[in-house]
């Protein structure tokens, strides 16, 4: 038997890749995409505009107003007849308190310990990924996913919009009226900061992630939590905490529609989030980074 | 025996491939996994790990690959501190740990992709062709294409093979790496294991097959219940449990005799064949005194004692058993 050196070629010198980062991203990137589960969460979240859409042509084909004075229906419903542009809003202010979150919680939970169920996580490691890398990348997607899932809805919601009902200039919360650019403008501010609000939930199901080698258990306590805040976010006697549930200021994103942009309890949001963030985050790096990888 | 001598390092290497040292796990249930381990393999060799189930290999493997925090004790992998020099030793380790974990939605090929895309070390320009390599190596290249939850365990073990050949490495930990195979296959990876062997890549190996350990390692380390038996090269173990002296003749009863005269213990008769302990004296001056006293002799060997046979003698146990 050969009892050769070390082959001091090329196995010796390799060094670690500087754009190597971006590359672990983008396949991260890939493979949470390329899941059936990933695509179905995303299809429901593209249906829902088109269930609202629809529901409300059929609605008002007499020319009758939805929920006319009433106030019932998520914001905006009323608006839709006479702006499609409204079903942006009127979609995102109907699957932020729940589908989206849900969506988030599902992909967050399964981050980490989806990996660690299937057994691919100590492959990832010992690669070696690199515990706080992986831990940030997975954070980064997780992100990317909050992004992607409001876009399929407020993009599915100005198709079915542009669709089925005229499109023009609107009219803001405040009575001012606005050009369609604009408009089309705080459609996507209003997006990007729905998007933003799910930051909070995303680092919590992180967290939660590392704390299970169970994909599902992850994903049901992820979502388990988000149900019991919204619940407590509804009790009265329960005011004291509820500024600082992460879902408290979700609904703020409204306040874009007014003109002027009434700034504070979306500052609360955006605030908020960042907070659950680094609580959260920190908490995730400080399990993952001293966890015994056993599965 | 003296395996400390041997398994010791060679001249100007500070240490083994893999060194550890009073390496210790004692779970949080307060169950001791691994019990002050000192394992050191040396360089070039194809180094078998064996033990009964549950005799904590696998707890030791992961803290050799810094997966699980020990709870006392050092590990050296290629001369370097673990876990702490996890980025820079790892990308020359190739390893296959409690068998193969996929992505079953993706394609084998498309899931060595992404295992590459975590090797900070890896280039991406020549990852297609490192992995069209690495699937040929295994022999999967027709299956590359194919979704790998649609692999039979054979391939799924193949795929994971791949992977802890996607980069020349300098030491592959391989863990049970045969399971699920047909003997086919076992044939494949045990000339896979030689050949990676003869470049110079120093192969550790965990098994439950003591003949396939035998077939191929030149070393071996026996574990039960946490601790370290023995370790040496594998014709010294295997030495250490002391063989047969057969003798085949069609005069069974009067061999029987002269052996006991000539001091011999133990001595059973079977058919045409007498066994005993190998004699103190040389097999010259017992076939001899056999052939003196008129007995016919057709063979006179002493049986050299299988692995298996050693590590039954080592552990005191079945090789099933659970520690």
């Amino acid at each position: 038997m050969s009892r050769a050196e070390y082959p001091t070629g090329a196995a010796a010198v390799r060094r670690p890749n500087p754009l190597w980062a971006l590359g672990l991203l983008r396949s991260e990137l890939v493979t949470t995409v390329r899941r059936w589960r990933t695509l179905a969460l995303l299809g429901v979240l593209a249906a829902v505009p088109v269930l609202i859409g629809v529901a409300v042509r059929i609605e008002t084909r007499g020319g009758g107003q939805v929920g006319g004075g009433g106030g019932e229906g998520p914001a905006f419903i009323a608006q839709i007849t006479n702006n499609g542009l409204f079903l942006v809003f009127t979609a995102l202010a109907a699957t932020l308190p729940f589908f989206l979150p849900m969506a988030v919680g599902v992909v967050a939970g399964d981050a980490i310990a989806g990996e660690a169920g299937a057994g691919t996580l100590r492959y990832l490691l010992v690669a070696p990924a690199g515990r706080t890398r992986l831990l940030f990348t997975k954070y980064a997607t997780v992100l990317a996913f909050c992004l992607l899932a409001t876009l399929v809805v407020a993009v599915s919601a100005l198709a079915v919009g542009a669709l089925l009902f005229p499109f023009g200039e609107l009219t803001t919360i405040s009575g001012t009226r606005i050009g369609l650019g604009e408009g089309l403008a705080r459609a996507l501010l209003i997006a990007l900061v729905v998007a933003a609000s799910l930051v909070g939930v995303a680092a919590l199901g992180l967290f939660v992630s590392t704390l299970t080698n169970s994909g599902i258990a992850a994903m049901a306590t992820t979502v388990g939590l988000l149900i019991t805040v919204q619940i407590v976010d509804q009790i009265p006697q329960l005011h004291a905490v509820q500024p600082y549930l992460f879902s408290h200021y979700w609904l703020s994103f409204a306040d874009l529609m007014r003109d002027p942009v009434y700034w504070d309890d979306l500052m609360r949001d955006l605030g908020l989030q960042a907070l659950y963030a680094v609580v959260f985050g920190s908490a995730a790096w400080a399990r993952f980074t001293a966890k015994d990888i056993s599965a | 025996m003296d395996e400390r001598e041997r398994g010791g390092p060679p001249d100007g290497d500070p240490a083994g491939v893999i060194d550890t040292r009073g390496l210790t796990k004692r779970y949080r249930g307060g169950q001791l996994a691994v019990d002050g381990l000192d394992l050191t393999v040396p360089k070039g060799s194809v180094f078998g790990f064996l033990g009964p189930n549950g005799s904590g290999k696998t707890t030791t493997i992961r803290m050799l690959m810094g997966l699980i925090e020990p709870t006392a004790g050092t590990v050296r992998l290629l001369g370097r501190p673990m876990p702490r020099a996890a980025r820079t030793v790892l990308p020359q380790v190739g390893a296959l740990i409690e068998g193969p974990a996929l992505y079953g939605f993706l394609s084998g090929r498309d899931n060595l992709v992404r295992y590459d895309s975590a090797d900070p070390t890896a280039d991406p320009r020549t990852r297609h062709a490192r992995v069209a390599a690495a699937l040929d190596r295994v022999g999967l290249t027709a299956a590359a294409g194919k979704k790998a939850k649609a692999y039979s365990l054979g391939m799924k073990q193949r795929l994971g093979l791949a992977a802890a050949l996607l980069q020349p490495r300098r030491l592959l930990v391989l863990d049970e790496p045969t399971n699920g195979l047909d003997p086919q296959g076992m044939r494949e990876i045990r000339t896979l294991i030689r050949e990676l062997a003869a470049d110079g890549t120093t192969v550790f190996l965990s098994s439950h097959l003591l003949d396939e350990i035998e077939q191929v390692c030149t070393h071996a380390a026996v574990m039960a219940q946490g601790r370290l038996v023995t370790q040496g090269e594998v014709a010294d173990l295997a030495a250490g449990a002391r063989g047969r002296l057969v003798v085949t003749t069609p005069d069974p009863a009067e061999a029987a005799r002269v052996l006991k005269e000539l001091g011999v213990g133990d001595v059973t008769a079977d058919g045409d064949r007498v066994t005993g302990e190998p004699p103190g004296r040389d097999l010259a001056e017992v076939t001899a005194a056999l052939v003196t006293a008129g007995v016919r002799v057709r063979g006179l060997t002493v049986e050299r004692a299988s692995l298996e046979d050693a590590f039954v003698a080592l552990t005191g146990e079945g090789f099933d058993v659970a520690g």
